[in-house]
């Protein structure tokens, strides 16, 4: 029995012990917030986390942070947890579904004065026609970035994808509506397109492709690019310029039959239980100091017009992250597809992975 | 990075856990009876319950019901003809009106595929490649580091263990940046004179990859059993007059069948549902079975879950039959493994 007892001393003692020096060296991180809130749910590396530290210390507005990966983890989540998120940051195309679905809050743009300094070419977008769900945060296009040291022709057509000259030295993007999307557009149909006859040319310029393509990567394209492992790839026009800086050689071009462009909106989940302060960082962040603070962090174009101004030169003239009218004009914002129809577009995806 | 703090209980459950810990040692070194076993395993049931038993059985759910939860075989259907589901998503008034453009769902590209059966089938056949490679380059490795006379043995017991400390991923990554074409390999062979050869993004890649990565599980059942092996019968062999080969042949080979067919599962088991390995080695190129499942769970479509769990539960039961198949082998267990 003695030994029992003495067990049961040696274990509380341990854990008393354990506990304290825990709580002791822990003490200085606990930081409870005070007060008012805002719950942000954005994509990892997609803001200067000082731009929140500056809001807290005007506002006095505490920015709980939150991150998603995907699209589709983003939409489960608001699902799931309704009231968990205040402000959140989908793709252009996610935002069409969730005012279909009435996961959206109009937002009060009385509250969002700093509203009037988005580009107006970028007001009423065709996700949120009425612009009342939706502020632009960001936006691009996808296009081809080439090494010029290994490219000698000028590359101005999704068809250099196709040149035998270039096998093994393109990079596609392993993404099912980007990568149907351009050669959709190679052919000259829309990147939305319903026809089943169209999505099936397109597979099959794919699949021609194949035997050309070094490898499908999304995030790791930027990298191999840097490090000279191909000639040709489709990128996003953010990872161009991250690219670009690293690595003089590179170029960037939107091919002239068109592409697509897109925006990610900040919308307010209808469940959201911190409405007012939501609104009041959109605000902040349309500012134009803090536009541009963004802007030189993140590297995507800057939907706000006067932080361009701010910017000056340096991004004015930088056709990569400030495309000429023509060029967008000849661009497309997906659209959301449905359910039903995204089943056959699987399905052709499928027949290009798997095509030996 | 995150707003994620431990709270406070947090603390006291983790100095909890850990007092339990010691009083577990303390009462192991008394060799107090006090406790009875099944109190033990209870923890172990509930886990086994949460996260093995209740997600099998939301894979069954799954891959007999469409997304409205409706019964159906469907998603079987789809395992035979990959363009079963993007038909039955067709108008029926829209393929008519296809028709009478002249084009029928052959040109459309939407008539029966075989893809799911393919993959499946590659898949096998990579991972028995796989497990005849491992065995091949691992049994001899076994019985070198089991050899009582070679003294380096337990180092190279360790050399195996360590790079297991580091996560699979991690050193799938390393192993992209030393193969693609700027690489550290190839700009060896370039050194040497052999020239650059292309070492990414194919088949040989993807199974370079998987041997790699799955190699241990063949070694170490197979060093256990040879490890443990009693070396007085190799002796007993030598004296009665058997050379060394029939040493080999007669006694230490059929003692260490339990091991090999425990290594052949670990190793089988992994190969034949491995994914990411394939993407990350064969850029996008290789599709494998489980990548193909993956696919179908990260889509937007929701009804690709369902179609992605019959996929899984045809994969679950390929392996429980291989798995009872190697049961009559090795019924003890003595492999140390899993059977």
């Amino acid at each position: 029995m003695k030994k029992k007892t003495l067990i049961i001393a040696l274990a509380v003692l341990a854990a008393v012990a354990v506990a304290a020096v825990v709580l002791i060296l822990n003490r200085g991180g606990e930081k409870k917030p005070t007060g008012q809130v805002v719950n942000v749910y954005n994509w990892y590396d997609y803001m200067d986390e000082e731009v929140f530290d500056l809001f807290e210390e005007e506002t006095g507005i505490h920015v709980n942070k939150m991150y998603f990966t995907t699209n589709e983890d983003m939409m489960v989540q608001v699902r799931v947890s309704p009231g968990a998120y205040d402000l959140v940051f989908p793709s252009d195309y996610c935002v069409e579904r969730m005012i279909s679905e009435n996961m959206l809050a109009e937002i009060n743009f009385d509250n969002v004065p700093n509203f009037s300094n988005v580009s107006k070419d970028l007001v009423n977008p065709d996700y949120d026609p009425e612009n009342k769900y939706s502020v632009p945060f960001m936006w691009g296009t996808v296009g081809i970035l080439y090494n010029t040291t290994m490219v000698d022709e000028p590359v101005d057509s999704w068809g250099i994808l196709w040149d035998e000259k270039y096998a093994d030295n393109i990079i596609m993007l392993d993404s099912i509506r980007d990568t149907m999307g351009v050669a959709l557009k190679y052919l000259g149909y829309s990147m939305n397109t319903r026809e089943v006859s169209e999505l099936k040319a397109a597979t099959d310029k794919l699949i021609e492709q194949k035997p050309l393509v070094k490898a499908y990567y999304v995030d790791e394209t930027k990298d191999k690019m840097v490090a000279g492992e191909a000639a040709l790839a489709v990128v996003y026009s953010g990872d161009a310029l991250y690219a670009i800086e690293k690595n003089e050689d590179l170029a960037y071009v939107v091919p002239k039959e068109g592409s697509n462009v897109w925006i990610d909106p900040m919308v307010i989940p209808a469940t959201a239980k911190n409405k007012e302060n939501a609104e009041k960082l959109i605000d902040f962040l349309c500012r134009p100091d803090i536009a541009k603070k963004n802007c030189e962090y993140i590297w995507y174009s800057s939907p706000n017009a006067a932080a361009i101004e701010l910017m000056g030169e340096d991004y004015t003239e930088n056709a990569t992250i400030n495309p000429s009218e023509e060029v967008i004009a000849n661009c497309e914002f997906f659209h959301d597809i449905p359910d039903n129809f995204l089943t056959i577009y699987n399905s052709f995806w499928s027949q290009v992975k798997n095509a030996r | 990075m995150t707003d994620f703090h431990v709270p406070v209980w947090g603390y006291w459950m983790m100095g909890l856990g850990f007092a339990a810990f010691v009083a577990l040692l303390i009462s192991y070194i008394h060799k107090n009876r006090g406790f009875r076993r099944p109190i033990f395993a209870s923890p172990y049931v509930l886990w086994i319950i949460v996260f093995t038993v209740i997600p099998c059985l939301l894979v069954a759910y799954f891959s007999f019901t469409d997304p409205q939860g409706n019964f159906t075989f469907d998603n079987f259907k789809n395992f035979w003809d990959s363009n079963f589901n993007a038909r039955k998503a067709m108008d029926p008034e829209l393929i008519r009106q296809y028709e009478d453009m002249g084009l029928t769902l052959n040109d459309l590209g939407l008539s029966r595929d075989s893809i799911n059966i393919d993959t499946l089938v590659f898949s096998l056949w990579m991972a028995f490649l796989c497990t005849v490679i491992c065995l091949l380059l691992g049994y001899p490795a076994a019985h070198i580091m089991a050899d009582r006379e070679f003294k380096l043995g337990p180092t190279l017991v360790i050399l195996f263990i360590v790079p297991m400390w580091m996560n699979f991923l991690l050193r799938t990554i390393a192993m992209m940046s030393l193969l693609e074409d700027n690489g550290l390999i190839n700009s060896v062979l370039e050194m040497i004179g052999v020239g650059r050869q292309k070492l990414l993004n194919n088949l040989a890649a993807v199974q370079l990859g998987m041997v790699y990565n799955f190699l241990p599980f063949m070694v170490f059942p197979i060093y256990n059993v040879l490890n443990k092996m009693d070396y007085k019968l190799s002796e007993a062999a030598m004296d009665l007059g058997c050379d060394k080969w029939q040493t080999f042949y007669k006694v230490t080979l059929p003692l260490s069948v339990p091991g090999v067919v425990s290594g052949i599962t670990m190793v089988f088991m992994p190969a034949v549902t491995t994914f990411y390995i394939s993407r990350l080695l064969g850029g996008g190129k290789v599709q494998l079975f489980g990548d193909l499942i993956e696919a179908k769970f990260l889509s937007t479509s929701l009804n690709e879950w369902n179609v992605g769990s019959a996929l899984s539960l045809i994969m679950m039961i390929l392996i429980l039959a291989s798995l009872g198949l190697l049961r009559k082998v090795d019924p003890e267990g003595e492999g140390g493994g899993i059977v």
